[in-house]
């Protein structure tokens, strides 16, 4: 179990981390729409409206890191497994 | 035929004032794609956000462009910012106070430094900036662009021309009262706002 949580705990940093470097590796708070422009070539001006979608900030990483130590906390209530052969290797010494 | 000269001359001086006159335009962008864009640069993080929920109108005359007045509103509500969070404190109480002050609106007053090269005017307009229930006195500069005839591009079976007024200003927002105690490392207290806007004058 042990090391179930740690391989888990390793799991959630890096699949968040590759998440945030993919997405464009955002330096403020995460975001649910980003902007699109687009040209009125009679004016001139360029329109803004907003796509939904989320794009992931450092908040974002924080908190799956903050999972991932939880995680590994968690698993140091569990006591390292021991193999039956060594058990065995005990009993008879 | 001294009443058809009459009413020959009647004419003719009314066409001539409703060529002369100056134009109301109207803000209220039926493509909606007028829009106020706000920047908050900040050292640790910018803010960068928009609003299109633009209107107003301004009374612009090719012959005087100088003469340039009128008053632009934008509805607080229609700011954006992309994260939803800080949307909803952008909008509360210690900050635009939406609910209580739906309206920031400037009202030019006077246009200085006057230059037109063709159909464009770059002048300093000064005006009255309100946001949040807190007027002040400014002046910014702008530029107006006078798109003669050019309406029915926009908007078909309309015959009319366009004006496109652009402007960057800065304004502290602790001028305003929008949360003067928010830490400047986080949150600047320098707001520059960027207008770029179509108004209408149908004939």
């Amino acid at each position: 179990m042990k090391r179930v949580l740690q391989i888990l705990a390793l799991a959630v940093g890096f699949a968040a981390l590759s998440f945030w470097l993919t997405a464009g590796a955002q330096r403020g708070w995460s975001k649910t729409s980003t902007p699109v422009k687009s040209l009125d070539e009679v004016t001139g001006i360029e329109g803004i409206t907003y796509k939904q979608g989320f794009v992931p900030g450092l908040d974002f990483v924080a908190a799956a890191l903050l999972g991932a130590g939880s995680l590994v906390g968690a698993s140091l209530f569990f006591r390292k497994s021991t193999s039956t052969s060594n058990r065995n290797t005990t009993t008879h010494s | 035929m001294i009443k058809k000269l009459i009413a020959l001359m009647v004419l003719s001086a009314l066409g001539s004032s409703a060529y002369a006159a100056p134009m109301a335009f109207d803000f209220k962008d039926p493509k909606g794609v007028n829009n106020a864009v706000f920047k908050l640069d900040a050292p640790l993080e910018a803010i960068n956000g928009s609003a299109n929920g633009v209107s107003g109108t301004v009374t612009f005359d090719p012959e005087n462009p100088g003469a340039t007045k009128g008053k632009i509103v934008v509805a607080a509500a229609s700011l954006h910012v992309p994260n939803p969070m800080m949307k909803e404190h952008l909008h509360g109480g210690q900050w635009l106070e939406v609910a209580k002050h739906p309206e920031i609106t400037f009202e030019a007053k006077e246009l200085k430094n006057v230059k037109t090269t063709g159909d464009t005017t770059s002048a300093d307009v000064t005006g009255t900036f309100t946001i949040k229930g807190v007027a002040k006195e400014m002046t910014a500069p702008i530029k107006l662009t006078y798109l003669k005839g050019k309406l029915g591009q926009r908007v078909p079976n309309l015959n009319g021309d366009l004006l496109v007024l652009r402007s960057t200003f800065t304004v502290k927002r602790s001028d305003f009262g929008i949360n003067p105690s928010a830490p400047q490392d986080k949150v600047s207290d320098e707001i520059t706002v960027t207008l770029s806007i179509a108004g209408a004058a149908a004939h």
